[in-house]
């Protein structure tokens, strides 16, 4: 969580100083405890894993490099998307880490195509998949097909819901009518969970539940999460449509001094070492961002510009 | 014993399941129904646990296949009809054509669609969907007008490496028929069904066969026309069109899809502007009404080319 912190304070600074950042910047600020919580279960290379944009902690804790990240950002070859994609959409869907597109609720159908294929092929052993949505998402089609089709072939599969209250701008008045979304889970037959989203404690006991359950044979579990997204959807965004009194409530509290007074009554760190896991994370950032700013831009000239791997039937036009 | 166009299309799907352990078909109907049109007739009884019934979620189930295609199965999916593709549009054009450029991962994934016109089925069971998604990169679209083709270019479907959207013919079905499967000829590669001399069509799928009674009608006037059956439209064998096109120096394309753009449309560009000096007369194209659908015979038969409507261009432009 504090790297994830780190690593966003210092993405949304060089987005402000201009220049470095290619695209947008979208942060997880306020929901770090609630997407670390489901990757912190999640194993590396084994696990399939579709984060969404505010999943900077989760993709961590599942074990992504943030170097990886770092390069993402800055567009050089040498990261994963290799400047073709950019930001949140990175992914490397061989290793079972999807990369997410733009349209909200399309990841859910393709993690769980993942874990279908897996048990089709007899590969799936002890592994499952895990996927986020906020607030806005749920109303997709895409997302009442994917969970409907996953609920229907009782697959191994977390859905992490962020209800941040907010899906850019438009409050959840104005995108669903149910007392609570994780009522919905009923209609679907499948579990739900409800937990603070600003509780890392409480984040980590229900996503151990569901992943347990998940992997038991159980089938989907949705874990609904209640917090307040501490800042704009991006950095161009000043949230000035939030009142000042949502973050005076209970969501608007930051998980991230939450977690570490629970650190500290639980004897898990003490002050010192928080502030050394602190310093460690600045260390890790500032040498991530110096790696990646050294690394080429891609180069149009080398580009391959095309879009299919049987080179035979790509038609390279627009020559 | 002769063999329908669909019987190719069940024939391939068993081969492809016989043949890839890794492969299996997802689709509404298809599995112990064996599918609306009886494409995956038995297939369930054949091949246990490789043949699944899907939800009616169109977006989902190309999501789906997506996701086994990452982790290394090939799925076959059935859209009950080509026009309900349109509900998994996102996923089409957006997560399986983008997917192996955006981070190096293949995406063998082959989307049936049976397509085009048939007489009463309207504006929601006719539609033919090549042109639209010709026009995203990131997809192979094959159009099949031959048993032969809808054979051997599916089973070949199976085994690309990228999504393909197989369009098969729905009025070929039934009145199609061949001794044998013959043999296959590579995807990409244009073929001459009739050689002419006096003009070229450049046509592919169901309107291959108005296209070829078409020449035969102009024979009776002393025409020679030449006859190109695309079998991909994407990629697009332009070597053999414009081949064609220096050898009669007059082109008609003719396509089922919407007039707006498309198939025809594109032909027509790269014969202009790569063979411009070729031309003898302005190139032309034919391609069904700019309305959707008509769902009575009598409205129908006038919407889409048809023999009658491709004699006729074809005259006015042996006449230019």
């Amino acid at each position: 969580m504090m790297l994830s912190r780190t690593l966003e304070e210092k993405l949304g600074s060089l987005y402000r100083a201009g220049g470095r950042i290619v695209g947008g910047v979208y942060l997880g600020r306020g929901q770090e405890a609630f997407s670390a919580a489901a990757g912190i279960h999640l194993r590396w290379e084994k696990d399939v894993y579709g984060p969404l944009i505010r999943d900077q902690a989760g993709r961590i804790a599942y074990g992504e490099p943030i170097l990886d990240t770092m390069r993402t950002y800055l567009g050089v070859v040498t990261g994963p998307m290799r400047g073709r994609d950019g930001n949140i959409h990175r992914g490397q869907p061989q290793k079972g880490y999807m990369a997410m597109i733009s349209h909200l609720g399309s990841l859910v159908s393709v993690v769980s195509g993942a874990l279908f294929a897996r048990r089709l092929l007899g590969t799936l052993g002890d592994t499952l998949g895990a996927t986020s949505i906020g607030d806005g998402g749920t109303s997709t089609g895409a997302f009442h097909e994917a969970i409907n089709m996953a609920a229907v072939e009782k697959l191994p599969l977390v859905v992490s819901v962020a209800n941040n209250q907010f899906a850019y701008s438009t409050p959840t008045s104005r995108q669903y009518a149910c007392e609570n979304l994780v009522d919905r889970a009923v209609g679907y037959g499948i579990d739900g969970h409800s937990v603070d989203g600003t509780d890392l404690l409480a984040c980590l006991k229900v996503f151990r539940t569901a992943f347990q359950r998940a992997r038991a044979g159980h089938g989907p579990q949705m874990v609904v999460g209640r917090l307040l997204r501490l800042g704009g959807h991006g950095e161009h965004d000043d949230a000035s449509y939030i009142p000042d009194v949502k973050k005076h409530e209970h969501e608007g509290r930051d998980c991230l001094i939450v977690a570490q007074q629970q650190a500290l009554d639980l004897g898990w760190a003490t002050k010192a070492e928080l502030d050394e896991w602190l310093k460690n994370a600045r260390r890790e950032v500032d040498k991530a961002q110096a790696q990646a700013s050294k690394e080429p831009t891609p180069d149009p000239y080398r580009e391959s510009w095309q879009a299919l791997s049987t080179q035979r039937l790509a038609e390279g036009m627009g020559q | 014993m002769s063999l329908t166009y669909l019987e190719a299309i069940r024939e391939a799907q068993f081969e492809a399941l016989r043949q890839n352990p890794n492969v299996f078909l997802y689709g509404q109907d298809i599995s112990t129904f064996g599918g609306a049109f009886k494409a995956t007739k038995n297939l369930s009884r054949e091949f246990p646990g490789r043949v699944f019934d899907s939800p009616i979620s169109e977006d989902a189930m190309i999501g789906m296949a997506v996701g086994a295609a990452i982790e290394g199965a090939r799925p076959i999916v059935e859209m009950q009809f080509a026009d309900f593709s349109s509900v998994g549009f996102n996923q089409i054009v957006n997560q399986a054509a983008t997917l192996f450029w955006r981070t190096n991962t293949p995406c063998p994934i082959t989307i049936r669609l049976p397509s085009g016109g048939t007489p009463g089925s309207g504006p929601f069971h006719s539609q033919s969907m090549e042109s639209i998604y010709a026009h995203y990169p990131g997809l192979v679209i094959l159009t099949p007008a031959t048993v032969e083709d809808a054979y051997w270019m599916l089973l070949e479907s199976v085994k690309i490496n990228d999504p393909v959207i197989f369009c098969e013919h729905k009025f070929l079905y039934y009145h199609l028929k061949s001794e044998d499967f013959g043999e296959a000829m590579p995807i990409g590669k244009a073929r001459i069904a009739r050689p002419g001399r006096d003009a070229t069509i450049v046509t592919y799928s169901a309107m291959l066969h108005e296209s070829l009674k078409a020449a035969e009608e102009l024979r009776l006037d002393g025409y020679e026309v030449e006859v190109v059956d695309l079998r991909s439209v994407k990629p697009m064998d332009t070597d053999t069109i414009l081949a064609s096109v220096a050898r009669t120096g007059r082109l008609l394309a003719v396509g089922e899809s919407f007039p707006w753009g498309g198939v025809t449309a594109e032909i027509v560009a790269r014969v202009s502007s790569e063979a411009f000096h070729l031309l003898d007369a302005p190139p032309m194209r034919l391609n069904s009404k700019d309305t959707p659908i008509p769902y009575h015979p009598n409205l129908w038969k006038s919407h889409r080319p048809t023999t009658g409507h491709i004699s006729a261009a074809l005259r006015d432009l042996l006449r230019y």
